[in-house]
């Protein structure tokens, strides 16, 4: 029943989370740029702090700019609340750092973004927690890569940049059997495409530096709790169901019997490794929230003649969408990404490596940097920047060549992103004369 | 804290403290699909106020054992024999829509045992439309979107149960979702709704009730709309009414009234 008790997608990216500011009447969302907040009274003030009443105390922990951020991405993915993070970097380190210590065990998909695959393989490892790397297809290799000490499956809704698709209600399903959470990073894809908690997903993380955002001009993160998962029955989350010293000896799933990940991950996670947005930044990731379905349209729009355009020249050996009957992901997209498997994908060159830079610096249009899901399109090498740090195999692994160029498509005028890349193409091809 | 009532192991959440018998204790009540985390914003702040509070998971929901109440009459004698596992002479009630009725009826059925009544978000008669008793039953998913549809009364609520960046709407889904499947023997939608909706006495319970009553009501309120709760207030010796700038998320859309409306009343 269509009105405000039941809104649409598009209402809730303009209104969840905002009211009029009853103090000032101002419509738009305030940027709320304090530390700290006033306590009524000193008893107010302990109240605060043990959580017997909800309010903000310093914009470390909770700020109201963020929390109307907060409220709209869990109304948009269907959650039950969320967290703001400084980075999407940041968000993926507080869902692992609320649900597991030293000792811990991941099986991680391997069609990851470098920066997520250098946390779980590197970083994590030195605090002693290990993770498994499983192909996001490999249905089998999930269910055997489970360990008595697991805590967590991880995996991207779309693979970055090979978009494989993960099977998120078979994984999903793996998961809850072996008793852990379902983690979900669904940046390149966005509510409007996909909302993985219908899928089966349990945690669901964006960098909101992308589409949510959109407009390449702030970095955050956020993590947002489906509300799904029980703690209580898994048995394998002390941290959320046992009474925890650092916090009023408070057994968190007591507390709330859907939130516990929530009130855990805010009161130590924020708390402690203090990873916080600012609230300038969550305001301008709601401003690109307002026009979400509006861009993703036209993203998704632009990706599919961009993507029949490649398809059609010789210089180019293949094109990784699975727009492409050739995809191996094409099949499960049709099913789980029926509005578009996102705007963000990679093509390779029927040339050298040099001809791949060449072609890069040709384009005039597109512009060669380090990001995605901007308005504007965006084109970059993986194989020497964003994936660099990466083996042979793991590059392999993540459906990486040499020669693999990656692009966002942006919201420009769709014929001209084309003889943008027409031009590139017949330079490079030239380059190898 | 565990309890044993009527031979069923029985969870009260009581605030993150100690049960404390030289304290006066509140006796907090839930509604249909609910449990005792849809009361943290008041009993967490009573429990370190003055007061011991025992947020009850009813029989057979989430943490309780035991069959879940069929009608308002049974939960209310479980709620008697509640208080006597917990050696209490008497307590405050308070309760929330389903639960509203259950504490109503206790107050009745143990008038010298009651020491104030709290009723929040409640209807006389609690009637349930047939089409989603039958869909509480058939299609419990969609009812469950229907009544929080129906519940929620704004797009923006303020800071609650889980802090700021709660979405209400999307944690009293959850909730509900997480009740439902945690009894697989009985739906306790349906059984909820059925016990709401053929519930009779709720007048002549008040005509019972000795202690004072507080009505707390959403202006706005969809499920139990303050209109419906007239004829109790008329009925009731000693009534005060609140009406909340809300719908029928007392608790957690707006809880700081509540709880403001809720500690003024306990301390009277």
């Amino acid at each position: 029943m269509p009105g405000y008790s039941d809104p649409g997608f598009d209402t809730l990216a303009l209104h969840a989370g905002a009211a009029p500011d009853p103090a000032t009447g101002a419509r738009a969302v305030p940027i709320h740029l304090t530390t700290s907040f006033v306590f009524e009274s000193s008893d107010h003030a302990a109240a605060l702090f043990n959580l017997e009443r909800a309010g903000h105390v310093y914009s470390r922990i909770s700020n109201p700019t963020n929390a109307v951020l907060e409220q709209r991405v869990s109304a948009l993915e269907g959650g039950i609340g969320a967290i703001t993070t400084a980075s999407g970097q940041a968000a993926l380190h507080l869902s692992i750092a609320t649900l597991m210590g030293a000792g811990s065990h991941i099986v991680a998909s391997t069609a990851l973004y470098g920066g997520s695959q250098n946390l779980l393989h590197y970083t994590l490892r030195r605090f002693g927690i290990e993770t498994t790397f499983v192909k996001p297809g490999d249905i089998d290799g999930w269910r055997a890569a489970v360990r008595p000490n697991t805590k967590l499956f991880f995996g991207e809704t779309v693979g970055n940049p090979g978009l494989e698709v993960l099977d998120i209600a078979t994984i999903s399903a793996i998961a809850h059997e072996a008793g852990v959470p379902l983690l979900v990073d669904s940046t390149l894809t966005s509510p409007w495409l996909i909302k993985p908690f219908d899928h089966g997903a349990d945690l669901v993380y964006h960098s909101a530096t992308k589409f949510l955002s959109g407009h390449g001009t702030v970095i955050g993160g956020i993590v947002v709790d489906g509300g799904t998962f029980d703690w209580d029955k898994s048995g394998k989350f002390p941290e959320l169901t046992e009474p925890y010293a650092g916090f009023h000896n408070m057994v968190f799933s007591e507390e709330s019997t859907v939130g516990a990940f929530l009130l855990r991950a805010r009161r130590e996670g924020l708390r402690d490794f203090g990873a916080c947005l600012s609230p300038h930044s969550a305001w301008l990731i709601l401003q690109g929230i307002e026009t979400l379905s509006l861009r993703m349209e036209r993203h998704m729009s632009n990706t599919r003649k961009v993507v029949e355009f490649l398809a059609g020249q010789p210089f180019v050996a293949r094109v990784g969408h699975p727009l492409l009957a050739s995809h191996p992901s094409h099949a499960l997209a049709q099913k789980l990404l029926p509005r578009g498997a996102g705007s963000v994908f990679s093509f390779d060159l029927n040339g050298s490596r040099e001809q791949g830079k060449k072609f890069v610096e040709s384009l005039k249009v597109f512009s060669h940097l380090a990001n995605v899901g901007d308005c504007r399109s965006l084109v970059i090498h993986p194989a020497s920047t964003t994936h660099f740090r990466l083996s042979d195999e793991a590059l392999a692994a993540g459906g990486i060549t040499q020669g693999t160029i990656r692009l966002s498509i942006g919201l420009e005028d769709p014929d001209d992103l084309i003889d943008d890349l027409k031009r590139a193409l017949k330079t490079a091809e030239k380059a190898g004369a | 804290m565990e309890l044993t009532v009527n031979g069923h192991s029985t969870y009260c959440y009581t605030g993150g403290k100690t049960f404390d018998a030289t304290k006066p204790t509140i006796i907090f009540i839930h509604g249909v699909l609910n449990d005792h985390s849809v009361w943290i914003l008041q009993t967490r702040y009573l429990a370190n106020h003055g007061w011991n509070v025992l947020a009850v998971d009813l029989p057979g929901h989430c943490r309780s054992a035991g069959n879940p109440p069929a009608t308002v009459e049974d939960a209310a004698d479980f709620v008697i024999a509640l208080m006597d596992a917990a050696d209490l002479q008497k307590a405050a009630l308070v309760g929330h829509s389903f639960g509203s009725l259950v504490a109503l009826e206790a107050a009745a059925r143990a008038p010298e045992r009651v020491s104030q009544l709290v009723l929040v978000g409640t209807a006389f008669p609690m009637k349930v439309s047939p089409a989603l008793l039958e869909s509480s039953l058939k299609e419990p998913m969609k009812a469950l979107e229907m009544v929080n549809i129906f519940s929620r009364s704004t797009l923006a609520p303020p800071p609650s149960a889980l802090g700021p960046g709660t979405w209400v709407y999307g944690a009293s889904m959850a909730l509900g979702r997480r009740v439902l499947a945690n009894n697989p023997r009985v739906n306790l939608f349906h059984t909820g709704f059925k016990a709401c909706d053929s519930y009779s006495h709720g007048e002549a319970a008040m005509a019972q009730v000795q202690c004072p009553v507080l009505f707390v009501l959403g202006r706005v309120d969809q499920m139990t709309p303050p209109k419906a709760a007239q004829g109790l207030i008329k009925k009731a010796l000693n009534a005060q009414v609140i009406y909340l700038p809300g719908g029928h998320q007392q608790m957690n859309e707006t809880p700081e009234p509540m709880l403001a409306a809720l500690n003024r009343f306990l301390k009277s």
